[in-house]
């Protein structure tokens, strides 16, 4: 799993161990939240990232009007539509995301 | 805990267990199927295939429709096939009627086609040979739209007898695909299908998608569907001679 090898290269670079891995993730990254979560623990067994937690932050489908020239939040994968003008958007600026934001990182423990 | 609002000056000693820290990461993670699927697409661009992969429901007619664009295409271009299912080889024994190389996945207990499936199939295909591939996926409409396969081209298939309604019901595979197809226009009257609610409804999770109408029966639609795909690929090999 590339989270676990995402936040293994990062432990490894700082020289620290991890205690949570804090993930972005959108209704239409095609990873399903509950199936992620039931999957950490076991992709990361072995790894540096044992007994790490994984936070995840649920993020809105949110695209851009280019009538009301905004940012719109959309109350569903069903319509693409702007909420305000009916229009149909096409650009999309949430909603995709399986991005790793954060590490809860502990340093190596520093000889006194 | 220690509660002190500070540790000034004193020579403290370490902690045993130091505290944590957060550190601000923003990287991208790239799904293993992504990072495949990105080197297939490169091999196809390579070598000038253009490839179409297929997504519908179960018996929305892919085969057929698959088949008669088989057919109809081995005239002018060379094109090759490769078709999911969970099991049998039927699906490839219909297509190889066709006369072009077909090759036949057979996925098991798996709803899905990934990238890895079709890099293993395609081991013994020279790309060079070929102007057009096509990817039938298993029929299912909710995991095929979660991996890229490394195609140029998804075309999903609503057939007039499924309900007007299924794109609501099925937004992500709609909205993950290129271009849509309505497929057997010849039952259309029987059924009483309802074209514009059909139209409204993919465009509604889809703006803007370029909706076509067939009939694998009766041949109408396929020759612009033809058409639509040979412009389709010059257009991509002249974008990337350019």
């Amino acid at each position: 799993m590339s989270i676990v090898e995402l936040a293994e290269q990062e432990a490894e670079a700082r020289g620290a161990t991890i205690d949570a891995v804090y993930l972005q993730l959108g209704p239409l990254s095609g990873v399903v939240k509950e199936a992620l979560l039931g999957s950490y623990e076991m992709a990361c067994a072995g790894t540096v990232l044992e007994g790490s937690r994984l936070v995840i932050e649920d993020m809105p489908i949110v695209a851009r009007c280019t009538k009301c020239q905004a940012e719109q939040t959309l109350p569903s994968m069903q319509s693409f539509l702007c909420p305000e003008c009916g229009t149909p958007m096409t650009e999309l600026v949430h909603g995709k995301e399986l991005h790793v934001t954060a590490l809860e990182i502990r340093d190596a423990e520093v000889k006194a | 805990m220690s509660t002190e609002p500070a540790r000034t000056g004193s020579a403290s000693a370490e902690p045993a267990v130091s505290p944590t820290r957060i550190v601000e990461v923003r990287k991208n993670v790239l799904k293993e199927n992504d990072r495949l699927a990105r080197d297939l697409r490169a091999r196809f661009h390579d070598a000038g295939v253009f490839v179409v992969s297929l997504v519908s429901s179960p018996g929305s007619g892919k085969t057929a429709f698959l088949e008669k664009t088989l057919t109809m295409m081995a005239k002018n271009s060379r094109v090759a096939a490769l078709v999911g299912d969970l099991a049998t080889d039927n699906d490839a024994a219909r297509l190889a009627r066709a006369q072009v190389p077909v090759k036949q996945i057979t996925t098991g207990t798996l709803c899905h086609l990934e990238a890895a499936m079709v890099d293993r199939a395609l081991a013994d295909w020279n790309l060079r040979d070929l102007d057009f591939l096509f990817i039938e996926n298993v029929g299912n409409l909710v995991c095929p739209s979660s991996y890229d396969l490394g195609e140029d081209l998804r075309l999903v298939l609503l057939s007039v007898t499924e309900g007007e309604d299924k794109p609501l019901k099925y937004p992500t595979i709609f909205h993950t695909a290129d271009v849509a197809m309505i497929t057997k226009m010849d039952l259309a009257e029987a059924v009483e299908f309802d074209g514009a609610a059909a139209d409204s409804n993919i465009d509604r999770v889809r703006p803007g998608i370029k909706i076509l109408r067939v009939s694998s029966k009766n041949g109408s639609g396929m020759e612009a569907w033809l058409e639509f795909l040979n412009a389709a690929r010059s257009a991509q090999l002249g974008a990337r001679t350019a």
